[in-house]
Formats: structure tokens, sequence, C-alpha cells
């Protein structure tokens, strides 16, 4: 210490310390290759997206007509649309929807403003380890409750399955926009002599339903894509069933499932055209929440 | 009065009875006509004169505090130690202390807001006009209908509209009719002193507003719903100087109307505002308690307690 004070001139000395020595270079190299590999794998993240996006496109808009949308199935499969696999999902999602959404929302209500924090922590985890169930399993379980004992495969164990799928992740995402809402606006309503269950709904819940929407509308759209459920569940359904939830239903899944597989390009065709429709729903659909909320954030 | 008793059905129609039709303007009966148009309370309506659903009770005390002996705690921990103090009816009650002293902790304990987080309890009396509002037949959300609170940072419902905002607190307790809604909200604003600045855009939210104005909004929200106490926790420490100032001034004219208790850092702000000032600190436990209660002049002046001198002169907290 000293001799730096005595030697404040001891220029060189110091200042040779700053001189790029060799292993400073195989710092600076490593840095760069580690740079470089999360930077791959960053691309490499988004590729799959972009070339699903691509693909689709690429083989869907040829077969996106008016036919496809409005005309049912022909027999063979040579001509005709996916109008009834479009009614069908737009006949099991909703129900899904409403099967589903309040018992993901009150669960979240329950999680947020009722329980105890062990009670939370244990739903929290049924929660997420139901969202990790693989789907087929959900497809199972619903048809074992809802078709086996009916001798009938039916549309509403398609929506009961595909509400199996989104009860968790309405219910996770109705959670963390609970959780977003401020405390003291719970204590100004409480405070005000409303009571808990009113302080819930009209003060906790109306002030993260923004949220809380994006999260069922982001269920639904995933929802929307699932297959495995419906096979043992809905089945699948040539015909246009619009109404009778006792008995087979399409959807847009089963469509592209079943198409893909006929040997007929016809039919492969109007698969990629009912991909490329349940992918523009889909990118709508999170482009639409997801962008709102990344808005928010970067406000 | 009866805390506990169950109000008339909201169809009853002496629950409107006709002194809504009374001049708003009269000075000292301004306030009965929006009692009368506020649905049923367990409260009744101060001025008997003015009709109503009261039983010849005695209202000249209304929101009289008596406290004997409070305790609180959080967990294991005493907040309170053997609180005695006596709330004046229709007078402003400062509570100043230093910071951890407790001061908040009191407040809540008036309107059962501190049983709400886990673990608080409380042990001892706190009588309004002379029912003890821990008693077992006292509802803890009735109770703070009539003791209403306004808080330290402005909140309010921020999906809320300024109309909505005022009208929430009887929106989510009962089912108002329209025409006493649109009363009571008007008389809620002038007496909060913001009408004349908002009436034109009540359909806006309320979060558009300036931070004093959302407080007077906060105040206004809180009498809408009739009540005989107002307790306010450090309600202008978060606004600017003017801001603050409009509130000293509100609190100056809702004395006439209500009894106020106001937690406060600022002990000018006490000296300003209140009749009387309570001084709190605590012990080497950490434990709140109350030094000494007398007029605010007297407590600024010519403390009884050597301590509460020490404080209000700035030799420590």
């Amino acid at each position: 210490m000293s001799a730096v004070m005595e030697q404040p001139s001891a220029g060189p000395g110091v200042a040779s310390l700053l001189l790029r020595s060799s292993t400073d270079r195989r710092r600076t190299w490593f840095d760069r290759l580690y740079r470089s590999v999360a930077f791959l794998a960053a691309v490499l993240c988004v590729i799959p997206l972009l070339a699903i996006v691509g693909f689709v496109t690429v083989n869907g808009a040829g077969a996106l007509n008016l036919d496809l949308l409005t005309k049912p199935t022909r027999a063979l499969g040579i001509g005709g649309g996916a109008a009834a696999a479009i009614l069908g999902s737009l006949q099991m999602v909703p129900l899904a929807a409403v099967i589903g959404t309040p018992i993901g929302v009150f669960a979240a209500l329950y999680t947020v403003e009722f329980s105890g924090r062990r009670a939370a922590g244990v739903i929290r985890f049924a929660a997420d380890v139901l969202v990790g169930v693989p789907s087929i399993l959900v497809g199972i379980f619903a048809f074992t409750v809802f078709v086996l004992p009916f001798h009938q495969f039916n549309a509403v164990a398609g929506s009961v399955a595909l509400a199996i799928i989104i009860i968790p992740v309405v219910m996770r995402t109705t959670e963390e926009s609970l959780r977003l809402v401020p405390g003291n606006l719970r204590e100004a309503s409480l405070a005000l002599g409303v009571p808990v269950w009113r302080t819930a709904l009209s003060v906790v819940l109306r002030t993260g339903l923004s949220g809380v929407l994006g999260g069922v509308m982001l269920a639904l759209a995933r929802a929307a894509g699932e297959t495995a459920p419906l096979i043992f569940t809905a089945l699948g359904n040539q015909l246009v069933n619009v109404g009778n939830l006792g008995k087979p239903m399409d959807a847009l899944p089963l469509f592209i499932f079943v198409n893909a597989r006929q040997p007929y390009p016809a039919q492969n065709s109007q698969a990629w055209g009912a991909a490329l429709l349940l992918l523009l729903f889909v990118l709508v659909v999170n482009v639409l929440v997801r962008g709102r909320s990344l808005g928010r954030r970067a406000r | 009065m009866a805390v506990d008793t169950a109000p008339p059905a909201p169809s009853d129609p002496s629950a409107v009875p006709p002194a809504a039709s009374q001049s708003p303007e009269q000075g000292g009966t301004a306030l009965a006509p929006v009692r009368m148009a506020l649905p049923p309370r367990p409260v009744t309506p101060r001025s008997t004169a003015a009709g109503g659903t009261g039983a010849g009770r005695d209202t000249s005390s209304q929101g009289h505090l008596e406290i004997t002996r409070l305790n609180a705690w959080y967990g294991s921990f005493r907040a309170l130690k053997d609180i005695d103090l006596t709330i004046r009816p229709h007078a402003v009650t400062a509570l100043i202390g230093p910071s951890g002293c407790g001061k908040s902790t009191f407040l809540r304990t008036l309107n059962r807001m501190h049983e709400l987080i886990p673990g608080a309890t409380v042990k001892g009396s706190i009588e309004l006009d002379g029912i003890d509002i821990y008693g077992s037949d006292v509802d803890p959300v009735r109770l703070r209908r009539v003791i209403g609170m306004v808080f330290q940072r402005p909140n309010p419902f921020p999906t809320m509209s300024i109309y909505d905002n005022v009208a929430a607190g009887l929106r989510l307790t009962g089912r108002p009719s329209r025409p006493d809604l649109d009363l009571t909200v008007e008389r809620s604003l002038r007496r909060a002193a913001l009408w004349d600045e908002v009436k034109d855009k009540l359909r806006q939210n309320g979060t558009s507003l300036s931070g004093g104005q959302q407080q007077r909004l906060c105040i206004a929200r809180a009498l809408a719903i009739g009540p005989e106490v107002l307790l306010m926790d450090e309600p202008a420490s978060a606004l600017d100087p003017s801001a603050t100032l409009r509130i000293e001034e509100l609190i100056a004219e809702l004395k006439e109307s209500y009894t106020i208790v106001i937690v406060t850092h600022n002990m000018q702000q006490a000296a300003r505002v209140s009749d009387r000032t309570a001084f709190f600190t605590m012990d080497d436990d950490r434990a709140g308690y109350l030094v000494e209660v007398d007029d605010t002049s007297r407590i600024f002046t010519n403390p009884r307690e050597r301590l509460t001198e020490d404080y209000v002169s700035g030799r420590f907290g």
C-alpha cells in the first residue's frame, strides 16, 4: 500500500496491469462462444413457430376457400368441405368454455381470496399437474365416464374432455391476474361494509377481469386445437351435426387428423386448409391477448 | 341503539320518507335527506326530527367511542397495550406518535379491519354509543357501514366511474333505487367538496382525477354509506400541500356531522385539524400504548407528560 502511496508516478508498473493478457484473450473468446450458442438456441426456439406458420400457409392457402368453409364433407372426400368440422368446433369449444370457465375462475377466487396458504398451494399444485397430464388420458377419462355408460360417442363428452383441459389453464391465469389486484382495493371495499364474497366478485374479479378473459381466450385457443381428447369422445362425424350434443360430432383437429391420413391428394389438401384455419384462429387469439398484455408491460 | 338490529326490508316505503324532498341547503339539517335516501341501515338517521324510522333513540351522542383496556396482537407480537380512550362525538381526535407505535393498528381495531389480517387478535372493549362492537351479536360487516374509513393512499376502484365509486358502497351492500343513488351520490360529493369539480364528468373513470381529488372521492365514497364515525389513516400524507389543505378544510366541515379519528404523522396537521389529540408511543417490547389524551391546544402547549412534550417539541420520534 505504502509503495503506491509514495509513488503516485509509478505509472508503468500499474498501467501494465491494464494490458490484455493471454487469460483475458481466452476469456473474451469464451464469452463470444457462449454468447453465440445462446443466440443460436434463441433462434432455434423461434424457428418452429415460423416454420409451422410457413408450411401451413404455403400448403393450406390454396385449399382455404369458400367451399371448405361452407360445404359439408362429401362421400369419398372428393370435393366438399369442412363445414361439419367447423360447426362442430363452434359448438364443442364454447360448451367447454361454459363448463370449464366458471370452475377455473371460482377455483382461482377460492385460492386467492378465501383459502389458507396451504390449501392454495395444494390446489395450485394439482392444477399444474393436471396441465401436464397427457390429453389422451383426459380423453380416455371422458370416454369412461361419458361415453361407455351411454354406448354412444357424443359431443358432450368431447366438451367435458376439453373443459378438463382448460380448467387448470383458466385457473392459473385467473389466479395470476387476481393476485395483481392491489390489496388496498380489497380494504377499501371491506371498509365500506361490503361482505367478503361481494368484494371478491365485484371488486377483485372485476378489476382483474381483462386478465381473466385473456386467460380464458388462450385456454380456448388451446382447446380448439386439441385432438386426442376428442378421438374417444366426440369421435368425428362426416355429417353436419348442429344441436344434437348426444351424437358424434366433428371438429377441426379431427378433420385434419382424418383427412391427412387419406390416400387422396384432394383430402390432404382439405386437411391443410383446415389446419390453416385453425392456425389463424389460434394466432389471432394469441396476438390479441398477448399483444395487449405485452403493451401493458411495456408501458 | 342496537347495531345488530335487522334493518327493515329494502322495499319498506318508510325508508324513503318525505324528508327527502327537503331543501338540501339548510345547514345542519342538510344531511338528513341524504340519510333518508339511503337504503335501510342498522343505525337510525341522526335527525329523528326529520322523520324516518327513528324509534325515539337518543341521537345526541351518536358516534361516541369508549375504548377500555384494548390490546391487539399480530400473532404473538403485542402491538397495543391497555389502551383506555374516550373519543368524543362530532369532534376530531388526532392520533399522533412515532412510527410503529400502533396508531394505525388502533384505528383498524375501531372498525374491526384489524382482525382481517391472519393471526391478528384483539382483547378489551370498544363501545360505540354503548354497544360493544366486539360483542358476539355485532356483525363486523355491518359495523363498517357505521364506522367508515379513508386510507393513506387514495384507492378509488379503477374499474368504476366517479359516480360508480361513490355508489359502490350502496350498490354492493344492497339494492338502492336509481333516484336514491343519484341523490346520495350528489350529496356525498358535495359533502366531500368535490361536486363542483366532477359534476360534469361523473361517468369518467375515478382514477382520471388528481391525487387530491381521488382522496376526496374516497371520502365521498365513505360518506355515501352514511357512517357515524370516519376513520382517516394519514389521509393527506400522499398529497401535495394544496390538496392537503383542502382535505384539512374538509375535515373541519365534516366534524359537524361525524365523529372523526385521524392518524397523522404531521404534528402541524394534528394541531390544525383536531380538537383532541392522543399521543401514542411504544414501550421496550415495541407494544404501543397511550401516553395521554387531551385537548389539542393543551397537548401542544402544556402537556402533562414529559414524553409528550419531548415528542411535540421534536426532541424524539
